[in-house]
């Protein structure tokens, strides 16, 4: 809502001195958003003066017509003598009146206006355009040309009210009073605790039998319709200049006065309202539901089809308005037109007023049904003010009689559904419970008056609230009035004294462990978008059956490419790192935590619940249903180097190797073994993927993949080759977690170390060979570590040596050399059983 | 003086005079002087204090002294063996430290050598402000809680009041999930009653349903409106969310609340300010501001001194919060008439921006290593 502040003080004995940025401080206090205080006609500076036309000499010689002109502008140049002007504009004649910017004066846009030479005259000011003062459009596009009536002379930026202030206020949902100059005048005056002029306290004829007959079929989503008729208006009367300069600065474009007065009603009362031409009407005006499938053409010259739920205005033919959103196209008050043979003036000349009220919820669903938002549905939306009805047709009324000679007849039709006015009960410290500041009774009474309430009672308040405030209807709204009005400013500041808290959970924890160990290991977190599209799985080289390809997919993606959610945090992160490596990062380590959604099939639909009640956990048990699988992943991705080459010597390549590392330190930080085995398994190469295991409940649980990505997913995805990653839920990781870790006992006697060296098959895994000398080697065994893996002719084709060392030693005595041995031998003899492993050098 | 004795032994005698005894001590002491190296010294140090050297010989002829004469002779011995012992000491420690000074010189590298060997790693800025707003609330005995993503429509709109033809419910703001009809074709429209949660409130209702009051909980996380990504707006973004429900909360909770937050956050002397406004799922509702942390206000009216953080507004907008509307406690189960509650959401990303000059939402969503590696581990 804009709200020129000219206009404001109309209502409200504002102080002089008072400024746009006072008032939208003030009005802020008690809860109007005004986001802007625009300055209308800044850097506008006179002399701008009334002119008269007295010659038109048209030059012909250059490339566009241009004209020279003389100008009566009285004595406001000094002489008295008629202006020269040159002016390219054609939109008017001789004797009109105009607007003339004098030399001296600055246009906005620091547009300074001296004589000068041009065209081959002296041109001595400026004829000018709407555009030119900065006044926006006003349907001409071309020079002012003024009503004949103003004197010649006189400052035009008085008469134009070219400087003001305009306030624009965003309205949130709940005030739709508000979205009117008497519903923002009510809070300024409240604001400033002055009275207010109410602008719909007007004597209005009470309704009779020979108004223009209406039938409602619809009380329920009508329950007031005032209809009013105006006959003989001159279709030639235009809207006067303040009337057309106010629907400029509350941003609506002026059309003919028959609208410009209903747009101007509606701004100032809150009131929508449609003018319709009599003599395109035929019979009764109706309210009904509409037929489905019922045809209309809206005045924008749209052809709808209607919904059995959209409120429609009728005539004996048909629909005639999508009541409370947009008028009919064959009822639309005409267009002036003069007849080409015989000059009559054709236009509208009788018209009738519509004031009526419509159920908030009805029109909302139209508009939205129909993408169609205009200034009335907007107000009806948010709730317009149903005893402000018969004003608003009144106040339309006068302004035709008045602007364009018309006559209002005597006739005046309201039907009306009476409703009971609406009332709260609160106890009067209801306020002071909520605020935690005592106001006390009276200051709640008083305030709750302010806002327009009546109110009764002692200690428990009976609250009528006004017919313009449709949002109160809890205890709690009647709170925020006197809250608000009181001022939030005011609200003292107090903590609350919450439980002994618990801290995070484990799964809390978890995931800020897992974030800080990968990070620790040089990865650099990615927070990508969910969305991604379906040949993604193929380029990720997905079977059919894949699980990963059954997706949430959205019914409004942003992007048609990506309509559906992820199943796995791979594409997005391999997405970043391609983003990365593209801009001149080669040696790339990203990792990202977050929900894939993982839909089971059996999904069921989500019901909608009541909200008058807590629901019942079986009910909640149905909406959790309707929800897909959404487990918390972690996942790393590796190109490039792992460690640079440099002073210290050369680096190495981000391997298969770093990728199961990385799943193996996040099992380290939920307190898991982590098992790890050979696996084939897309996107990954099929020799160096490893397949991760832990266990939950006693059952081994896959738990992610990690390794090297397939060639065909690095070209298909133009990835950096070699792209190494791992994928883990780290959901499961904490199921798999075994609570508190018991702390090793540290033995205090020497060491007795002792190598191996075993050469198995090739395809022997090392973590086979490693579990066998564990178990063999007995409890002596304090650690073991593979040091070297060695492949060559000496031990046969096929064959590799894998060299461990083992450490011995025993909690209670200092092990002798044959109790080492013998450990060492037990071991050995146990990988040889079942690795086959044979003691190099043996 | 003393009497002659029998087994006088002039040679031995010779060894132990007061002027032979000075003579080697001095010979001692100028070996050790000249002594150039740790082994010089140590040939020095045989040559003069071993079991061959002359003072001793001298030390062993003492025993055959007289027993007057050997308290003498041995004093001027020893006398003379601890000069020569302190001062060998004293040149090895000489030569040691020379020795030392020199090789740790040949030792010496260059400092200031380079060493990005692994390069650093980083969590998202994201991540860690979110973490420490919810630290700020756990230390006051909140708990953290959470929700999915993908939400019912129930959970995201209806528990919080937003009455069916709200219009933060419709197609413009809201990515809809599609439903499975039961022969397993897709729907269309929204008729799955599953979104993307537009917010983080859900986890509200989802927490009074879990919970009995009084219950204080913090929820940050991930939410999604169908906004293009540009330099302010992203499609996914992130809020934390605040709940309290307990008996007799109220506004000036909510206000000291908040006063504690951007004090914890941004500097003891912080202040936030609420502005009335309308949210379905508070009331009254407010939008809060916090005092411009850079500029304390003082940008306000003078052009000299404009702030970009706060545009010269003395205040930033950090979201919305209010009572908890007695509605939403109804739909989720908590009497009104007992329990009252108040909560606050605001966006991450907004915070972020502001806190750290990132001027283009995009820098955080396209996860560049060069934005995200500065800051580090935590924020």
């Amino acid at each position: 809502m804009r709200v020129p502040l000219s206009w404001l003080r109309e209502y409200v004995d504002l102080p002089a001195t008072e400024t746009g940025r006072d008032v939208q401080a003030k009005l802020v206090d008690v809860g109007l958003e005004v986001e802007t205080v625009e300055t209308v006609g800044a850097g506008l500076t006179g002399p701008l003066v009334v002119g008269k036309v007295l010659t038109i000499e048209e030059l012909t010689e250059f490339k566009k017509p241009i004209r020279f002109c003389t100008v009566d502008v009285g004595q406001t140049n000094g002489t008295g003598e008629p202006q020269e002007i040159v002016c390219g504009a054609r939109n008017f004649a001789v004797g009109d009146k105009v607007v003339v910017a004098l030399p001296g004066a600055v246009l906005p846009g620091d547009f300074r206006i001296a004589e000068r030479k041009t065209y081959g005259k002296m041109s001595r000011g400026m004829i000018c355009s709407g555009d030119e003062l900065g006044m926006g459009d006003d349907g001409t596009g071309g020079i002012i040309v003024l009503p004949p009536e103003h004197e010649i002379g006189i400052d035009a930026t008085k008469l134009l009210e070219l400087h003001d202030e305009v306030l624009d206020i965003a309205v949130t949902p709940d005030r739709g009073y508000c979205l009117s100059m008497r519903g923002v005048a009510r809070e300024t005056a409240t604001a400033y605790g002055l009275p207010l002029r109410d602008p719909a306290l007007l004597d209005v004829p009470a309704p009779n039998d020979y108004g223009y007959p209406v039938k409602i079929d619809e009380p329920i989503g009508c329950d007031r319709f005032t209809a009013r008729t105006v006959t003989g208006l001159d279709p030639e009367a235009r809207s006067p200049i303040w009337l057309r300069r106010r629907l400029q600065k509350a941003g609506m474009r002026p059309i003919s006065l028959a609208v410009d007065v209903t747009n101007y009603v509606m701004l100032e009362l809150g009131q929508p309202l449609h003018a319709y031409d009599r003599s395109r009407i035929e019979g009764t005006i109706g309210v009904r539901r509409a037929e489905p499938g019922e045809k209309f053409t809206t005045l924008d010259g749209t052809k709808r089809v209607l919904d059995a739920e959209d409120l429609v205005i009728t005539d004996d033919r048909g629909p005639i308005g999508l009541a409370g959103v947009m008028g009919g196209a064959h009822t639309e008050i005409a267009d002036v037109e003069t007849h080409p043979e015989t000059g009559e003036v054709q236009g509208t000349t009788d018209v009738i007023i519509e004031a009526a009220h419509f159920d908030q919820l009805s029109i909302a669903r139209t508009a939205r049904r129909h993408k169609l938002s205009s200034e009335a549905s907007k107000r009806f939306e948010r709730g317009v003010d149903p005893e402000a009805a018969s004003a608003a047709a009144q106040r339309t009324v006068d302004l035709l009689v008045l602007l364009a000679g018309g006559s209002a007849e005597a006739g005046v039709t309201e039907v009306i559904t009476p409703s009971a006015p609406r009332t709260v009960r609160i106890p009067a410290d209801h306020p002071d419970k909520v605020a935690g500041v005592a106001y006390g009774r009276e200051t709640v009474v008083r305030r709750l008056q302010e806002v327009g309430c009546d109110v009764y009672g002692q200690d428990d308040l009976t609250v009528t609230v006004p017919s313009w405030r449709p949002d109160l209807t809890d205890p709690n709204d009647l709170a925020e009035e006197v809250i608000r009005l009181e001022g939030y400013e005011n609200l003292p500041s107090t903590l609350p004294k919450p439980p002994a808290g618990r801290g995070l959970t484990d799964r809390q924890r978890l995931h800020r462990r897992v974030g800080r160990a990968l990070a620790a290991a040089g990865y650099v977190e990615a927070l990508n978008y969910p969305f991604i599209g379906e040949p993604v799985f193929d380029q990720l080289g997905l079977d059919a059956d894949d699980a990963r390809r059954n997706t949430v997919k959205l019914v409004n993606p942003l992007s048609d490419e990506e309509p559906a959610l992820r199943t796995t945090l791979l594409p997005g992160l391999l997405g970043a790192l391609r983003r990365n490596d593209g801009r001149g990062s080669h040696d790339l380590a990203l990792f990202e935590t977050g929900l894939v959604f993982r839909p089971t099939g059996e999904e069921t639909k989500a019901v909608r619940l009541p909200v008058d009640r807590r629901p019942t956990d079986e009910e909640i048990a149905s909406l959790n249903a309707a929800l897909p699988r959404q487990p918390l992943r972690a996942a790393v991705v590796l190109a490039g180097a792992r460690e640079q080459s440099g002073w210290w010597g050369k680096g190495y390549p981000a391997t298969w190797a770093d990728a199961i590392e990385a799943a193996r330190s996040l099992a380290a930080e939920a307190g898991v073994e982590l098992t790890v085995r050979a696996d084939q398994h897309a996107p990954w190469h099929p020799g160096r993927c490893a397949a991760l295991y832990v266990t939950v409940d006693g059952q081994e649980t896959l738990v992610g993949h990690a390794g090297e990505l397939h060639p065909r997913v690095v070209k298909a995805l133009h990835l950096p080759e070699r792209t190494c990653a791992m994928e883990i839920e780290t959901d499961l990781l904490e199921q798999a977690s075994t609570g508190a870790l018991r702390a090793p006992r540290i033995s205090t006697f020497p060491v007795a170390t002792q190598d191996v060296a075993l050469i198995v098959d090739g395809d022997v895994p090392a973590a086979d060979v490693e579990r066998a000398l564990r178990d063999g080697a007995g409890e002596l065994l304090e650690s073991l570590r593979l040091f070297d893996v060695f492949t060559g002719e000496q031990l046969g084709e096929g064959k590799k040596s894998l060299a461990y060392a083992l450490r011995f030693r025993a909690t209670d005595r200092t092990l002798t050399v044959d109790e080492a041995s013998a450990a060492r031998d037990a071991a050995i003899a146990l990988a040889g059983e079942r690795t086959g492993a044979v003691l190099r050098g043996a | 003086m003393s009497a002659p004795n029998k087994s006088y032994d002039p040679v031995q005698v010779d060894a132990l005079k007061p002027d032979e005894i000075e003579r080697v001590r001095d010979e001692a002491l100028a070996a050790f002087a000249a002594a150039q190296d740790l082994d010089a010294l140590a040939h020095a140090k045989v040559a003069h204090t071993g079991g061959t050297s002359p003072l001793a010989l001298a030390n062993r002829e003492i025993g055959a002294l007289p027993p007057q004469a050997k308290a003498e002779a041995g004093k001027r011995v020893g006398m003379a063996r601890g000069v020569v012992n302190k001062a060998l000491a004293a040149r090895q420690s000489e030569l040691e430290a020379e020795r030392d000074a020199r090789v740790l010189v040949e030792e010496a590298v260059d400092v200031t050598l380079p060493y990005d060997r692994v390069p650093a790693g980083a969590r998202h800025p994201l991540t860690t402000i979110m973490e420490r707003v919810a630290d700020v609330f756990v230390a006051m005995g909140y708990e953290v809680a959470e929700g999915p993503e993908v939400e019912a429509e129930w959970f995201n709109f209806d528990a919080l009041n937003f009455v069916p033809d709200h219009p933060a419910r419709q197609m413009q703001d809201t990515f809809f999930v599609q439903g499975t009809s039961p022969d397993g074709k897709a729907t269309t429209g929204d008729e799955s009653g599953v979104v993307l949660r537009t917010h983080t409130s859900p986890v509200q209702a989802r927490a009074l349903l879990d919970r009995e009051p009084p219950v204080y909980i913090v929820c940050p996380g991930r939410v999604y409106r169908t906004d293009e990504l540009d330099a302010t707006h992203t499609p996914v973004f992130h809020q934390i969310e605040l709940l309290a429900v307990d008996e007799g909360l109220t506004m000036a909770d909510l206000k000291g609340t908040l006063d504690h937050m951007v004090q914890a956050l941004f500097g003891p002397d912080m202040k936030t300010r609420l502005r009335p406004n309308y949210f379905p799922f508070t009331e009254p509702s407010a939008e809060m501001d916090m005092v411009c942390y850079v500029c304390r206000g003082a940008s306000v009216g003078d052009p000299d001194r404009p702030c970009r953080t706060c545009g010269s507004e003395g205040w930033i907008e950090l979201g919305g919060c209010g009572m908890v509307n007695p509605r939403v406690l109804t739909a989720c189960g908590v009497d009104p008439e007992k329990y009252s509650g108040f909560a606050f959401g605001f966006g991450i990303e907004r915070m972020l921006m502001f806190r750290h000059n990132v001027e283009d939402m995009r820098d955080m969503v396209e996860g560049d290593v060069r934005f995200t590696r500065p800051f580090g581990m935590e924020i």
